[in-house]
């Protein structure tokens, strides 16, 4: 275990933390992508390469666009809402 | 009241976590070697990569079965009916058409070479499926494919595809000795096969989580 590895582990439980207590949906999303994507070097350190593939290409692309998708879809559900009631709690 | 709920919750999951780390510290050794025993068979399965053989040869049940629930939360997505939410009209980035234009036949040759190189080393359906699937979020991004609002039949018959050929040929190994089971000397040819139908029908699936939902009328706006 090299510098790098470590650098690497601490990226990953700090993204992870922040990924998970950001209030920002949209900061949390872009960070959970993030950590995706060190996943992905993470495993291609511990040598799968396939799962690597398979963290990049479902774990942060198509994860995380639908995550982004849904931040969408909440901001654009809650605008009209908002003026209407406020029992949900938004 | 609720700092005294608080701090037990905090000390009955760190009593957990010490549990779980102490049962991994005393865990027997594993009665059987599993990469000692598919690299004695490896050359049994009909391809040379060993995360391949086991995903669509000795562990196929597996694989045939998550290609099933995959479809399925599809499925059920496509039956519950997406809320109508998607008013925001948005007219692409010419940047972003630009790249997607670049970028698509890039993808689609990508995808081919992982499902080809999935036979002798990593890659497979899986990883070419969603990368299949990108290229699709990001044409639908760029504005040059619709939404799904109701597949046609020659969408949903494609989304199906890849888990039909692969419950036929286990069903079919049924009818000649055991679920599953394939023929010694097409085996490769078979897994080819198989990948190929999962590739499209997984790119279809995967893609279709985000391109579900009603159009809009201003979507196509960048094209």
């Amino acid at each position: 275990m090299n510098a790098f590895d470590m650098l690497l582990a601490l990226a990953l439980l700090l993204t992870a933390w922040r990924a998970l207590a950001a209030s920002d949906l949209f900061k949390g999303s872009v960070l959970f992508i993030v950590f995706g994507l060190l996943m992905a070097i993470a495993w291609a350190r511990l040598t799968a390469p396939d799962i690597a593939l398979a963290e990049a290409a479902i774990g942060a692309g198509l994860t995380g666009a639908l995550l982004l998708d849904a931040v969408g879809h909440l901001r654009v559900g809650r605008r009209p809402r908002a003026q209407g009631s406020t029992e949900d709690g938004a | 009241m609720s700092r005294w709920l608080g701090v037990s919750v905090v000390l009955l999951c760190t009593l957990l976590a010490l549990a779980l780390v102490g049962a991994m510290l005393v865990l027997p050794d594993a009665p059987v070697r599993l990469p000692g025993e598919v690299a004695q068979r490896l050359g049994e399965s009909g391809v040379d990569h060993a995360v391949t053989a086991v995903l669509l040869n000795f562990r196929g049940y597996d694989t045939l079965l998550e290609v099933a629930v995959l479809l399925l939360a599809l499925l059920g997505m496509l039956a519950a009916g997406v809320a109508p939410l998607r008013p925001a009209p948005f007219a692409a980035d010419p940047l972003l058409v630009a790249l997607a234009r670049t970028l698509a036949p890039l993808m689609v040759l990508v995808a081919g070479y992982l499902l080809w190189a999935g036979a002798f080393r990593p890659g497979g359906a899986f990883q070419a499926g969603a990368v299949l699937a990108a290229a699709g979020v990001l044409l639908r991004l760029a504005g040059f494919l619709p939404a799904w609002n109701a597949p046609a039949l020659h969408l949903r018959v494609l989304l199906a595809a890849g888990f039909a050929l692969f419950l036929l040929v286990a069903a079919a190994g049924l009818y000649f000795g055991a679920m599953l089971r394939y023929p010694q000397p097409g085996a490769g040819a078979l897994i080819l096969a198989i990948e190929t139908g999962l590739t499209l029908s997984l790119g279809l699936i995967l893609a279709g989580l985000f391109l579900a939902g009603p159009e809009t009328p201003r979507a196509r706006g960048g094209a």
